[in-house]
């Protein structure tokens, strides 16, 4: 959510700008299994996010006093590369956005890992975005989890989410970058298959009414993504993996 | 520590056997590279973006071009800036946190090279008094076995050859719209040699490179040596390093091939 500016208009005809349904996704692939060193790892394209995650652990805990006796720490770091953006270079290394996204993904996926196989131990999350289009932290949340399920991980279960928003005053899903930077709100949501949130975060302003209809769309397209992560480490198994953008 | 030194000891006598007997772990013979491809224009918000892979060890270039402020003493001329990233993902040996001393060496190693070769035509940079275009190379190593140096050198170059130039209006660069390539004078390539006892292997994979006593790369680019780096505690004798760079100037016009 940004500036708004009533000369941008974001929908048209009962149409997106790039000629989307309200509740309509952009194309997301998924592919598992794409780096050799990792113990897990995948690549997500989303819409024009490229993201690429891997999995390292369980593995010792430094500094010493995070480790937690009866459980393993679940650790992840969410990075964005200094080119993902057309814009300006970005600047190397972490800053308040990308710790409180690591944080919030931390959280989501320490709800999904058998945490207490791993006493005093830690699973490691890496997710890097190295091209950026709105919408980021859920697609890294997307590549962590498909590459938590490719490395074998223990887990209770899958989750997936999608960002709802309002664009001309219309509730929208899965925003792109000029319904983030122009619309009035944005709310990035992950359900478990269960249907319980387990990543949460709103900005902008929304009726009681809006964040009703939001939750259910949300959770329904979540439940759609469920199913391509399943695909996705299927076909691993079912040929040779070839990187969508050669990586 | 005590540990680790003692399976780098049983690495390093199993791969001598190898090695005695005339050939490397993996098949190759002493002076071969392993599998290159190299894959231009990956990143579409990037100015210009290249995935080198070598072997298994697979390293992305990103460009991006920024208006700034010339340096002091070069007043005339746009800068250049390489920066490496060893994403945690790549390595279970590869830390969060600021660049460490094998990050640092990796990016200037690659920037050397680059820059020396005078590639680029720094004073094309030249906007206005005060402004010039800086041109920033990025390398972010996600997978990581080995000879980091001949993978980026060739990610880098690959992904200049293909930077797309900004339109600039009064002054300021306009994103999204481009108006042409940057002309490359040249392309630097590097090879990069490990030494374990006397053997000379080029393109080491981990384990060769961990094994080794030392380590040498040699970039040239046309008829020239434009830059090398010695590293480990092992030496190499002088016709060592001779021979070297001519098996470099041989390997050139393969490592060409892959700068598209």
């Amino acid at each position: 959510m940004g500036s708004h500016n009533p000369d941008i208009k974001l929908i048209k005809d009962g149409k997106r700008m790039d000629g989307r349904a309200f509740d309509q996704l952009r194309d997301i692939k998924i592919k598992v299994g794409v780096f050799d060193n990792a113990i897990g790892s995948a690549e997500v394209i989303w819409g024009d996010n490229k993201v690429v995650a891997g999995i390292y652990g369980p593995r010792d805990v430094y500094p010493k006093f995070m480790q937690k006796p009866g459980e393993a720490l679940i650790r992840t770091i969410y990075s964005m590369s200094t080119f993902a953006s057309i814009e300006e270079h970005g600047r190397a290394g972490p800053n308040k956005r990308s710790n409180e996204i690591s944080m919030v993904l931390s959280d989501a996926f320490e709800n999904l890992i058998m945490v207490e196989k791993f006493p005093g131990k830690m699973i490691e999350v890496h997710v890097t975005v190295l091209q950026a289009a709105a919408g980021t932290r859920l697609a890294a949340f997307l590549a962590g989890m498909a590459a938590l399920i490719d490395g074998g991980f223990p887990l209770t279960d899958i989750a997936a989410g999608v960002s709802c928003g309002k664009a001309d005053g219309e509730l929208v899903l899965d925003l792109d970058k000029a319904e983030d930077n122009f619309g009035q709100s944005d709310l990035p949501i992950v359900f478990n298959s269960s249907g319980d949130i387990i990543l949460l975060q709103m900005d902008g302003k929304m009726t009681r009414e809006e964040i009703t209809r939001g939750l259910e769309m949300t959770s329904a397209k979540s439940m759609e993504i469920m199913g391509m992560i399943r695909k996705a480490v299927e076909s691993k198994y079912e040929g040779e993996i070839r990187s969508e953008f050669e990586l | 520590m005590v540990k680790e030194s003692i399976l780098r000891r049983i690495r390093k006598d199993f791969l001598m056997e190898v090695l005695d007997s005339g050939e490397r772990t993996d098949g190759r013979a002493f002076h071969d590279y392993r599998e290159i491809s190299v894959t231009p224009n990956v990143i579409g918000t990037a100015e210009g973006s290249a995935l080198a892979q070598v072997g298994k060890t697979r390293v992305l270039a990103g460009v991006k071009i920024v208006m700034m402020e010339p340096f002091d003493d070069r007043p005339k001329e746009g800068v250049l800036i390489m920066g490496a990233e060893l994403l945690p993902l790549a390595s279970p040996t590869f830390e969060p946190g600021p660049p460490d001393e094998r990050s640092i060496e990796f990016s200037r190693v690659v920037d050397r090279g680059i820059r020396s070769a005078e590639i680029i035509d720094m004073e094309s940079l030249f906007v206005e008094e005060g402004k010039v275009l800086g041109i920033f190379v990025d390398l972010y190593v996600l997978d990581f076995d080995g000879n980091l140096f001949d993978a980026g050198t060739l990610a880098a170059v690959s992904a200049l050859k293909n930077t797309r130039m900004p339109k600039i209006e009064n002054g300021e660069i306009i994103r999204g719209v481009y108006t042409g390539n940057l002309p490359l004078r040249g392309y630097p390539v590097s090879s990069t040699f490990a030494k374990i006892g006397n053997f000379t292997l080029l393109d080491p994979e981990l384990q060769e490179e961990g094994a080794a006593d030392a380590r040498l790369t040699v970039t040239t680019c046309g008829d020239n040596i434009v830059a090398m780096q010695k590293a480990g505690p092992g030496a190499f004798r002088k016709e060592e390093v001779l021979n070297l760079i001519n098996v470099s100037f041989e390997k050139r016009e393969m490592l060409m091939r892959h700068i598209r």
